[in-house]
């Protein structure tokens, strides 16, 4: 296990203040100077992985240890192919790992029934992708809407309606996406439907936002502000952060680096 | 929520998904245009069974039949108490009937001859409605009326009295020019005749021969007399009606298209008619009787077993003609009481009660309801309804299959989104019922087309029928096959429902497998799938 202290914290863009970036994840804000503070929020011990190819085993992870701090952000980097992303789904509870533990506040959640996992990633974590994956059926605010439809029942989220609405619009607001609410992602452009993604997996206030290469398909511009709004979560709002990226020059702004090569961690 | 919203969005834009329903569509209209005409057609037929049958018919299995009707009538009374709404007495017997035609020919029928009492007969059946006279439908009589059959029947031959004395002077003229012409051609053959003499003889020859034929209702009944030759030439067919007799409208007539190609029934006797009856006595063995009867009127119910087949005349002519009765006792006899109960008694119940009083091993009766009689007709229309309903479903069935392999595509298309909604936490649960949910709504959809097409095809089928003869020049229903004019049409509510179900639940279950592929999906795999 690696844990590289931050390299750079140098702006690339001008950060938006804190008017431009309203406060809308009060839920799972760690106020500054707690205990809590710097200790582990996501933990991961001896990972194994491997991917069955017909009768040849392809092992992807050998026995990684992986540490998130809270508040941190963490970036894991690593050339195509060393298992930064399967380590990715491995922390997001998306699979489930062949050997070793995964941690989330203090308790395990590698080895949870199914639901609970599905609980989890649904309460606890956000997800942005590099293909931003957005339902294409939906609009924006429906897309954003999407894990608060998950999670409440069909009479609790009609009856919240307009509240969940609001917070939606605030988050899309954020992201500089209130003049694209009712559009489909079809009708966006790469980093709109990035901006979409980043409001969708903070509509439920998580704790912890797990990001697959999100900048790995925008123009240098747009990836420039994806990055800089969840620099300004990272710092406004002390949400934890674990980015796998390939690209140095953005892990160069993490708190701490994760270099993985050939399914192991090495120093970064 | 998220279920409800992306089912109804993969509704609102997978239009090929929709185009998979469309046998479903089709099998429920298919199914309601179906059980609506089966529907009309039965009760068509047991509005018309029921009418000319009573509920319950209490008879003997001989031909001379049982005495005392009145303290049967009693005792029925005890036993059914309330339920009872009326009964009537009848004579019901097998009969020849002879309807002369041109050139002295006869054509015979054999029919079903029951003898009914005008007064009480209305009590137990709708008989009287079917009447083509309306003054009879109001009040059932034996009489010839003066004219004024079926007002209602555009081309019906003029009948009653009016017509009854044409035909007769007409008849009579015919033959005093016959009688003439035989006379002369007697004369120029060279054999000696008094011409006046002859043309007196062969006059009297047609009154004997017509009136020889008539026999006087009235008059006093002779039991050992085996024709109205005793009464020859005491009665006059221009003033008197011989003992009136009411036939089924097909056994008098033959429907038939004319030389324009309209149906229209040819009739070869209409009231104001003579025709001969022949019947077995009462007597053991039975021996034959015959009698002229006069035709007072038609009975056309439509079911054409009855209306080929039945004869109806007075009770007390038909006893007397054929000797049921006994003259020391004085008691007359029936072959059957028919039974009409009150509505919503139950008709079985009724008949069992019947059968306990009257037990099949000490009283030579048979006690059968109206459906009883008719089972098979009632049980074959039932199998085909039955039939039917299998073979359309087996369609919906087929089309079932249409969806879920419809629904293979779709799920192997939205794979990415199964994915995308399982990495936002979404349990393998809730994306089995988006599936299954967007299964029960193309269900709800294509059920419900079909519903709305089914129901207006029922409301227009005489005029979609109509349509289809012009277009095909071929007739889609023959009138003179099925007896309504009209395809009768009934929408019965509770089948609606069940076809609208059963397409629903085929909808549901041809969406299981493919639902329960999506669920099984590995989000990872799912995410990466292109």
């Amino acid at each position: 296990m690696s844990n590289s202290p931050a390299i750079s914290s140098s702006p690339i863009v001008a950060r938006p203040t804190a008017e431009q970036l309203p406060h809308v994840l009060p839920l799972h804000r760690v106020p500054a100077g707690s205990d809590a503070v710097g200790g582990q929020q996501l933990f991961a011990k001896n990972l194994y992985k491997s991917y069955c190819k017909g009768k040849i085993t392809i092992p992807v992870l050998q026995g990684v240890d992986f540490t998130a701090r809270r508040g941190a952000f963490t970036a894991i980097v690593g050339q195509s192919g060393s298992g930064k992303s399967t380590l990715l789904h491995l922390l997001a509870t998306l699979d489930a790992p062949d050997a070793g533990e995964i941690y989330f506040d203090g308790r395990r959640i590698d080895n949870l029934a199914p639901t609970k996992r599905d609980r989890i990633r649904n309460r606890s974590l956000g997800m942005i992708f590099q293909f931003y994956h957005l339902l294409p059926e939906l609009t924006t605010l429906e897309n954003v809407l999407m894990p608060i439809m998950i999670s409440e029942g069909f009479w609790r989220y009609w009856r919240s309606k307009s509240g969940y609405a609001a917070r939606a619009r605030k988050l899309l607001d954020m992201v500089g996406l209130s003049h694209r609410l009712n559009h489909r992602p079809r009708e966006l452009s790469g980093g709109e439907m990035q901006r979409a993604a980043i409001a969708r997996s903070l509509i439920a206030s998580p704790k912890l936002l797990l990001a697959d290469e999100p900048t790995g398909n925008l123009d240098r511009q747009n990836g420039r502000e994806i990055l800089e709004i969840l620099r300004t979560l990272n710092r406004e709002e002390n949400l934890t952060i674990v980015m796998v990226t390939h690209d140095l020059a953005i892990a160069d702004q993490a708190d701490s680096t994760v270099r993985l090569v050939e399914g192991q961690v090495r120093a970064a | 929520m998220y279920k409800l919203l992306l089912s109804w969005r993969y509704l609102r834009t997978r239009y090929i998904a929709l185009a998979s329903i469309v046998s479903v569509t089709l099998g429920v209209a298919t199914l309601i245009i179906v059980n609506a005409v089966m529907a009309g057609f039965t009760q068509e037929a047991n509005k018309r069974l029921n009418g000319i049958l009573s509920d319950i018919i209490f008879e003997s299995h001989s031909l001379r039949g049982f005495g005392d009707p009145e303290g049967h009538k009693t005792q029925i009374r005890e036993i059914l108490g309330d339920d009872l709404a009326g009964m009537t007495a009848t004579v019901s017997v097998p009969a020849m009937l002879s309807i002369p035609v041109a050139n002295g020919q006869y054509l015979t029928r054999q029919v079903n001859l029951i003898g009914v009492d005008p007064a009480t007969y209305a009590e137990v059946g709708d008989f009287g409605q079917y009447l083509l006279h309306p003054e009879n439908r109001r009040q059932l009589s034996f009489q010839l009326r003066d004219d004024g059959y079926a007002p209602e029947k555009q081309k019906f031959p003029v009948s009653g009295w009016h017509y009854r004395r044409q035909r007769i002077r007409f008849e009579r003229a015919l033959e005093e020019d016959l009688a003439i012409e035989r006379a002369k051609a007697q004369l120029e053959a060279g054999i000696p005749q008094d011409p006046t003499a002859l043309a007196t003889s062969s006059a009297s020859e047609a009154s004997a021969d017509s009136t020889n034929e008539a026999a006087d209702g009235d008059r006093p009944f002779d039991p050992y007399s085996r024709s109205s030759a005793a009464n020859i030439a005491t009665l006059d067919p221009m003033t008197h009606q011989s003992t009136g007799i009411i036939l089924g409208v097909a056994v008098c007539s033959q429907r038939a298209k004319d030389l324009d190609g309209q149906v229209r029934d040819f009739y070869f006797c209409h009231p104001g008619d003579d025709v001969k009856i022949t019947i077995p006595t009462a007597g053991n063995p039975p021996s034959a009787v015959n009698d002229v009867v006069t035709v007072v009127d038609l009975y056309e119910s439509k079911m054409s077993e009855y209306d080929a087949t039945l004869a109806f005349m007075p009770l007390d002519a038909l006893q007397n003609l054929r000797g049921m009765f006994d003259a020391e006792t004085n008691t007359r006899y029936v072959t059957s009481i028919q039974i009409k109960l009150k509505p919503g008694v139950d008709l079985n119940s009724a008949r069992d009660r019947l059968q306990s009083r009257f037990p099949i091993k000490q009283y030579p009766y048979r006690i059968q309801t109206w459906r009883d009689m008719q089972g098979p007709l009632l049980a074959a229309v039932q199998l085909e309804t039955t039939i039917l309903n299998i073979l359309l479903f087996l369609i919906i069935a087929v089309a079932g299959f249409g969806i879920l392999a419809t629904f293979y595509m779709i799920v192997v298309e939205k794979t990415r989104d199964v994915g995308i909604l399982k990495a936002l936490g979404a349990p393998s649960r809730g994306v089995m019922s988006i599936f299954l949910g967007y299964g029960f709504s193309l269900g709800l959809v294509g059920s419900g087309v079909g519903l709305v097409i089914g129901l207006l095809f029922v409301a227009y089928i005489n005029q979609i029928a109509a349509g289809l003869e012009w277009l095909t020049g071929r007739p889609i229903f023959d009138p003179t096959v099925y007896y309504f004019q009209q395809i009768p049409t009934i929408v019965e509510l509770p089948t609606v429902a069940g076809v609208m179900v059963g397409a629903v639940l085929i909808a549901i279950m041809a969406s299981v497998l493919p639902a329960r592929r999506a669920a099984r999906l590995h989000p990872v795999e799912a995410l990466r799938y292109e």
